[in-house]
């Protein structure tokens, strides 16, 4: 039997491939260009620029991340990553009350708020299951009716059903929290400020850390030692050619009289994003992380090959609520308080964005995409009121234009999105 | 016989559904690398049987089955396809069961991955050990390599010809140490000729290596290439087992359909030897793959016109570009005047109706009933089923319904009733519905495009006598397009072959097979043109 398929490797000229990278990576390309001009006329001074965004990203990007693994399962945006985040808040809440602060407060939340999530998560699940195909829109509706729930036990049920006396956090009628919650005496900066590093020389030794291992990546491609297809290879070349680039400039930034040398960076709360980096990653390579993907491919191959689909749909809302209400108490403890009755409300919306104009789509998101489009939503975040102020001259307008960007980047990348695949699928069908 | 001399045995199988029996003491026999042939038409209960075989929810939901399935001599209770997959029978389904997005080794190793334990695994579950991708290539390599399949393992499934994909589902059954049963669904469905002469070739690569095939399909030749044994099932009974040296393909398929096939009893039909009812001249349509390149014909009124030649030289493309649905140029002429081209409903309006080949895709809404599925394009085009208030138009549901009763009692349409979706319906009862649709635009043409593609064989001849009936009865100019040659010659009064994109030449049902191999492979253009059959 004589049998010969030409693939297409190689074979498309320069300009095709340039043109695909562009409509590829069209949601990104836009944002940065809006990040761009938006720094530009912020008038901000990179140093104060970069401390803001090393905050910001250490208090968002846990929340991104935990949006990963729903989306490989198939099940789109987890929008009840809300529910996480209230169970992250419920654990806050009696930390406060019992008034235990510091790193063991932080981690007395996460022991209770852990419970919390996996029966959130489940019953999520369940309900997802049972609404194959809009999950997303189920999602984001369970989360308002969440809220519901939530404000129901917290403004009527403490102090009246639920005994709880504390002056502080009880409006004054005995019945309800207040709608502030200060954390500043328990568990503000609890993670942040136990060990604060150099913020250039964290990124020195990162970029030395990837430059070694997509060195010896390379090294074993070039042995034939990976199971990876052999167009990964200049994937590994533009990865390590970006690290270099971004050594080079650290290298220059550090030898140079910038203030961003001064710059400091909460080593502990970056090490357990980086850890859930790693995790994600460590998933993805697994059986189960297999599951996962096969699962959010296709669910009636899955079932029929003999694959638990229901089930692998529950874990991974579990797994993501779970990450949720840890990311939650990460935000909180970096914010210093808690809006009891606001907090949780826009955490699905603005993880769900940042992960949008990473790059991501409803079918599939990597960890470069949820770190890249953190730091690209902060960035919006940062540098647009004051963009807008100096355009326009007004305060208020920059304040519009913050609401204006959370909202707009999620309908806009979600249209580009659709906007991509259509103008892929023309290119497929060579017109 | 010995019992441990096969490998699967099913004995005495019957299954009733709700008080209806779908299948009647069945008994299959199979040795180890024995081809086994399941022949039935639609209905017959070969699916059933498989149901049974791999333990499917839907056989155990509805209260078992009788008999009993043994496995090397021993009885085993197979509960799901999980199960079955473990007592090593194995399936390529026919619509694929692959992922496009995965590489060809993530397919062949689905929920099979190849693993290797790492700390965390020990510590938590044996669900989180890493994939051994490096392991996973290599089994995939070899089983792409029995069955001489030339292809990277990391190709991704995306992209590769569907003939390819069936050799990846195969890959990936034959890739499971412990099979010893492959069943194929009709494997060759939705291949190429040559495709399918590839697969049946790798059905006996697979059968040497001593594992047992189960063959189901209704192609009676490729059964007669590669089955050892054949068991003919009808309405859920046994009707016989033969062996491939005792049998034929007539005696296969008259058991199959219990009544001889006849050629299509043909009375009398009206040509109108003076009038020509459809011209094309210097015609040309561009459909991807199937292109017309300049061509003329002459249809005279109320005959039945054949459109013949093989796969790809165009005859597919001069339906779709009369009926407007891809680019056309040249002239089309009806009654002698001029049909406007690339125009779907002018063609419609000037009373020209198209059967289309593609059922599925183009022919038929899919979720929608019968009775929509036949009134829709009346209704779109002639506003026919519609009841009007000043602007606003309502459909006029009792109408339709009534239009689909009378149909579905006309052309004999097997349904649970005219409001059941066209996608539970048989390919036969699917193609009557696509011609129902067409005769309520009450044409004076209608094509035909493969009006018995992947139908079987009786409905195939109930098909073609329905179209015979309108052209005797009404009067009906029919153009029917069709790949089997043997259909066309059965109920067509002249029959065109195309080579190339265009016309070879006109032959008459009686003329030699002889003649008509020659014109298909484009040889006899010449002879035809001096004898004045093209007009």
């Amino acid at each position: 039997m004589e049998n010969n398929v030409t693939i297409d490797r190689g074979i498309l000229d320069r300009k095709t491939k340039i043109k695909r990278f562009f409509v590829k990576n069209m949601v990104t390309i836009m944002f940065i260009i809006l990040s761009y001009i938006g720094f530009h006329y912020s008038g901000l001074s990179v140093p104060f620029f970069m401390s803001e965004l090393i905050t910001r990203f250490a208090r968002n990007g846990f929340l991104v991340l935990a949006l990963i693994i729903p989306v490989m399962a198939g099940m789109g945006l987890n929008f009840a990553i809300v529910l996480g985040a209230m169970a992250g808040q419920m654990g806050i809440i009696m930390v406060v009350h019992w008034g235990i602060t510091g790193v063991p407060g932080v981690l007395l939340c996460v022991l209770l708020s852990t419970p919390l999530a996996i029966i959130f998560g489940f019953l999520t699940g369940k309900l997802l299951n049972k609404t194959k195909g809009q999950e997303m829109i189920t999602s984001l509706i369970l989360g308002f009716f969440a809220n519901g729930i939530y404000q129901f036990i917290f403004l009527i049920l403490v102090g009246s059903v639920i005994p709880m006396v504390n002056e502080e956090m009880i409006l004054s009628s005995g019945v309800g929290l207040r709608v502030t919650i200060a954390l500043n005496d328990t568990i503000r900066y609890a993670l942040d400020d136990v060990w604060r590093f150099s913020f250039i020389h964290t990124v020195l030794i990162a970029t030395i850390i990837f430059l070694i291992i997509y060195a010896v990546k390379l090294y074993k491609m070039k042995k034939g030692e990976t199971a990876d297809a052999p167009t990964d290879k200049s994937k590994t070349y533009f990865n390590l050619g970006v690290v270099v680039a971004l050594l080079a400039v650290t290298l220059g930034v550090m030898f140079s009289e910038s203030r961003i040398n001064d710059l400091q960076v909460p080593m502990i709360t970056f090490a357990i994003i980086g850890v859930l980096c790693l995790f994600t990653y460590f998933l993805s390579k697994t059986k189960l992380g297999q599951d996962l993907r096969t699962v959010g491919q296709d669910r009636h191959i899955a079932k029929v090959s003999g694959i638990n689909s229901d089930g692998i749909r529950v874990l991974a809302i579990v797994l993501s609520t779970l990450l949720a209400a840890y990311g939650q108490i990460i935000y909180l403890q970096n914010l210093g308080t808690l809006s009891t009755y606001g907090s949780h409300e826009q955490v699905g919306m603005f993880a769900i964005a940042a992960l949008l104009i990473g790059g991501a789509s409803v079918t599939k998101a990597t960890i470069g995409q949820a770190v890249l489009g953190t730091i690209l939503f902060h960035t919006l975040f940062i540098v647009s009121p004051l963009a807008g102020r100096n355009l326009f001259g007004d305060a208020q307008l920059g304040e519009y234009f913050r609401a204006f960007v959370a909202y707009g980047v999620i309908g806009l990348s979600l249209a580009m999105h659709a906007w991509k695949k259509y103008l892929q699928s023309k290119d497929e069908l060579g017109m | 016989m010995e019992t441990a001399n096969f490998v699967l045995q099913m004995k005495g199988i019957g299954k009733e559904y709700y008080g209806t029996r779908v299948l009647e003491n069945i008994n299959i026999n199979l040795a180890p690398g024995e081809i086994h042939a399941v022949l039935g038409e639609n209905g017959a209960g070969k699916s059933t049987l498989m149901n049974i075989l791999f333990g499917m929810s839907v056989i155990h939901s509805t209260g078992g089955f009788e008999g009993e399935v043994l496995i090397n001599g021993e009885s085993a209770n197979i509960k799901s396809p999980v199960e079955a997959m473990e007592a090593g029978i194995g399936m390529v389904h026919q619509e694929f069961m692959l992922i496009p997005e995965y590489t060809i080794t993530e397919n062949i190793k689905l929920n099979r991955e190849i693993t290797k334990p790492n700390i965390f695994s020990r510590l938590i579950s044996n669900k989180l050990e890493t994939l051994d991708r490096i392991e996973m290539n290599k089994d995939a390599k070899k089983a792409l390599k029995t069955l001489d399949l030339n292809i990277e393992e990391w190709i991704k499934i995306a992209g590769l010809p569907v003939g390819y994909m069936q050799f990846v589902e195969i890959a990936r059954e034959i890739d499971k140490s412990n099979l010893k049963v492959l069943v194929f669904d009709e494997p060759t469905a939705v291949l190429t000729e040559s495709e399918a002469s590839n697969l049946l070739d790798a059905m006996r690569t697979i059968s040497s290596k001593g594992i047992a095939i189960l063959f189901i399909t209704h192609r009676l030749d490729e059964v007669m290439e590669v089955a050892d044994n054949m068991t003919v099932l009808r309405d859920g009974k046994l009707v016989g087992v033969r062996k491939k040296e005792e049998t034929s393909i007539d005696e296969l398929a008259e058991m199959m359909v219990g009544r001889k096939i006849n050629k299509v009893e043909k009375g009398t039909n009206t040509i109108d030897e003076s009038v020509y009812k459809l011209e094309l001249k210097n015609f040309s349509v561009d459909m991807p793959g199937e292109k017309i390149k300049g061509m003329d014909l002459k249809v005279r009124k109320g005959e039945i016109i054949g459109i013949g030649g093989l796969a790809g030289q165009g005859k597919i493309g001069v339906a779709n570009g009369v009926a407007g649905l891809y680019p056309s140029k040249g002239e089309v002429l009806i009654d002698g005047t001029p049909l406007p081209l690339n125009n779907p409903k002018e063609s419609i309006n000037r009373r020209i109706a198209f059967v289309s080949e593609d059922r599925r895709a183009v022919g038929l809404l899919l979720d929608i009933g019968i009775d929509m599925n036949i009134a829709v394009t009346a209704m779109q085009n002639k506003g026919g089923f519609l009841k009007h208030y000043g602007i606003f138009s309502q459909q006029d549901t009792k109408a339709i319904k009534e239009h689909a009763e009378k149909m579905r009692k006309e052309l004999d349409i097997r349904c649970t009733g005219v409001d059941q979706p066209t996608r539970r319906l048989s390919g036969g009862n699917q193609q009557k519905v696509c011609i129902a649709r067409a005769l309520t635009l009450e044409p004076e043409i209608l094509f035909v495009s493969e009006p018995t593609r992947g139908i079987d064989v009786g409905a195939k001849k109930l098909v073609l006598d329905t179209l015979v009936k309108l052209n005797q009865e009404k009067g009906m100019t029919i153009v029917m397009t069709s790949s089997e040659l043997g259909e066309l010659r059965s109920v067509c009064d002249r029959i065109a072959i195309i080579n190339e994109g265009k016309l070879e030449g006109i032959l008459s049902p009686d003329d030699s097979d002889k003649d008509y191999g020659l014109m298909m492979a484009g040889n006899y253009s010449k002879k035809a043109n001096s004898g004045g059959e093209v007009e």
